[in-house]
């Protein structure tokens, strides 16, 4: 048996994007273990919510990440206006609803684009990112912002999508679904792909459960939550199903998020359907005195605010849980037993967004 | 499994002009909404400071007796909360990005022009005649 060694992966490495650091431990090419240690980015942001007064720190919660930015703003929301009561229009939530299914859209696909790179398909990592441009064009038209939308204020949004600029992004969503059926063949249908993931970085349904995987992690193994279905901002009046697979290795994972990204578009059909006119915020009356856990649905999983208030125009405290952070127990499970050579499809196949998870 | 699905993806983008934009040559895309970056009247800014009460970057620094609005444009996140506060309508977000920094710091100083309307004299209350 040969000896073993340590060979340190991250935090800056070709296919990170963001900070991580793994000990790898090998023996000859095998990773028999790994030992990750986070903690280069952390920012303090949630200390920031006693400096701050709380219609303010929207913005800071939004900034917690930069892909799933407006799904922060939106759930911190939600905490605050449970403690306070507030009942927010029905159109305010369908059009949560709507930037949440385009923010998740632009999401996957950068995943996909840096999955593709990840796995040295450079051209599908070209065409991935080419699509979300789209999606970031219609970001950016309707709230002014391409990846920090800053549309989300507690009692409701701060910007109305007009009827025809609705209609005529449902317009387009035709085209999009017909460019990203080519890229999404390729995703799910192409040799060298399935080559480099079928099989890689199993994750068992038991594991999943019990290590407490969230989002696309979870369910590429076969454990169908979906945060969406318990009916928070417009999602109790869509019809969707939470998408599974069950073999739990890399291309699982993908193949989720390639089919989420067609469930979003049906979201986005449905929601823009069914939207009624009305007002699209509340004015909130006094602070808010209380505390509150807000779930929400990020790309990357299941996502949680904490938010206490004291009464006064500043809230006491902040936390903040991201699904990267609850990722990494099933990453570190998964990466026992793979090839050196896989670590970096494996790794990137959590979706991990060091900067969320840090804070 | 199949083999060549790329392929038509790839012939067909070498055969269409690029995605992208021959930037300086043609203007960058932008939305009617897009926030690029704040800029101020100072003709009619009031120096109430509430940008700098609300800013949630401490960017903006407004001192009244001296008359200066000033932005650190390094710390500004582009928000658009001063715009959305701004009693006077003074702070405009534009639509274009803000050019490289040039000023020591980012920090950028406006002197404030504006000079209070003189109110018209008071009426004086007329006396009112004392009876009896």
């Amino acid at each position: 048996m040969s000896r073993r060694i340590i060979v340190p992966f991250g935090p800056q490495h070709p296919v990170l994007p963001e900070p991580i650091h793994l000990d790898l431990v090998l023996q000859d090419e095998r990773v028999v273990e790994a030992i990750p240690s986070i903690g280069y980015i952390h920012r303090g942001l949630e200390t920031l919510v006693a400096k701050r007064e709380y219609p303010e720190y929207v913005y800071i919660a939004e900034r917690t990440c930069g892909i799933c930015s407006f799904i922060h703003g939106m759930t911190y929301c939600q905490a605050v206006e449970q403690v306070m009561n507030l009942e927010v229009p029905e159109r305010a939530l369908y059009l949560r609803t709507i930037w949440s299914e385009y923010s998740r859209m632009h999401s996957h696909l950068l995943w996909l684009g840096l999955f593709a790179d990840a796995i040295g398909f450079e051209n599908l990592f070209m065409a991935s990112w080419r699509l979300r441009e789209s999606v970031l064009d219609v970001l950016e038209e309707t709230t002014g912002g391409r990846v920090i939308q800053g549309s989300c204020k507690v009692g409701g949004v701060r910007r109305d999508i007009p009827g025809e600029t609705l209609d005529r992004m449902v317009g387009d969503l035709a085209g999009f679904e017909r460019d990203f059926k080519e890229i999404a063949n390729v995703f799910l249908r192409d040799e060298s792909i399935i080559a480099r993931t079928r099989g890689v970085g199993v994750l068992s349904h038991g594991d999943a459960y019990h290590l407490g995987a969230v989002g696309p992690t979870a369910r590429g193994s076969g454990v169908a939550i979906d945060l969406r279905k318990t009916g928070y901002a417009a999602y109790g009046k869509i019809h969707f199903k939470p998408v599974v697979e069950t073999d739990g290795d890399c291309y699982a994972r993908c193949a989720v998020r390639v089919k989420e990204v067609f469930s979003s578009i049906d979201i986005v059909r449905q929601a823009a359907a069914k939207i009624p006119e009305g007002e699209i915020e509340v004015k909130p009356k006094g602070n808010p005195n209380g505390e509150c856990f807000s779930r929400a649905e990020q790309p990357r999983g299941e996502l949680v605010h904490y938010v206490k208030g004291d009464g006064s125009r500043h809230l006491v405290r902040s936390r903040i849980r991201t699904p990267t952070l609850t990722n990494v127990p099933p990453l570190v499970k998964m990466l026992a037993g793979c090839e050196l050579a896989d670590v970096p499809v494996i790794v990137l196949s959590i979706d991990p967004c060091i900067g969320c998870m840090e804070r | 499994m199949a083999f060549f699905e790329m392929a038509k993806t790839a012939i067909l983008t070498t055969l269409k002009s690029p995605a992208t934009r021959r930037y300086p040559a043609v203007s960058a895309k932008v939305a009617a909404i897009s926030r690029g970056r704040v800029t101020i009247d100072p003709s009619r800014c009031i120096s109430c400071g509430m940008c700098m009460r609300k800013c949630p970057s401490g960017a903006i620094c407004v001192v009244k007796d001296d008359k200066t609005w000033s932005i650190d444009r390094l710390k500004c996140v582009v928000c658009n909360c001063c715009v959305e506060v701004c009693p006077a309508h003074c702070l405009v977000m534009e639509t274009g990005y803000s050019p490289s920094i040039t000023v020591h710091e980012g920090i950028e100083l406006v002197h404030i022009t504006y000079v209070k309307p003189e109110r018209p004299p008071r009426k004086e209350p007329e006396e009112k005649s004392e009876q009896g």
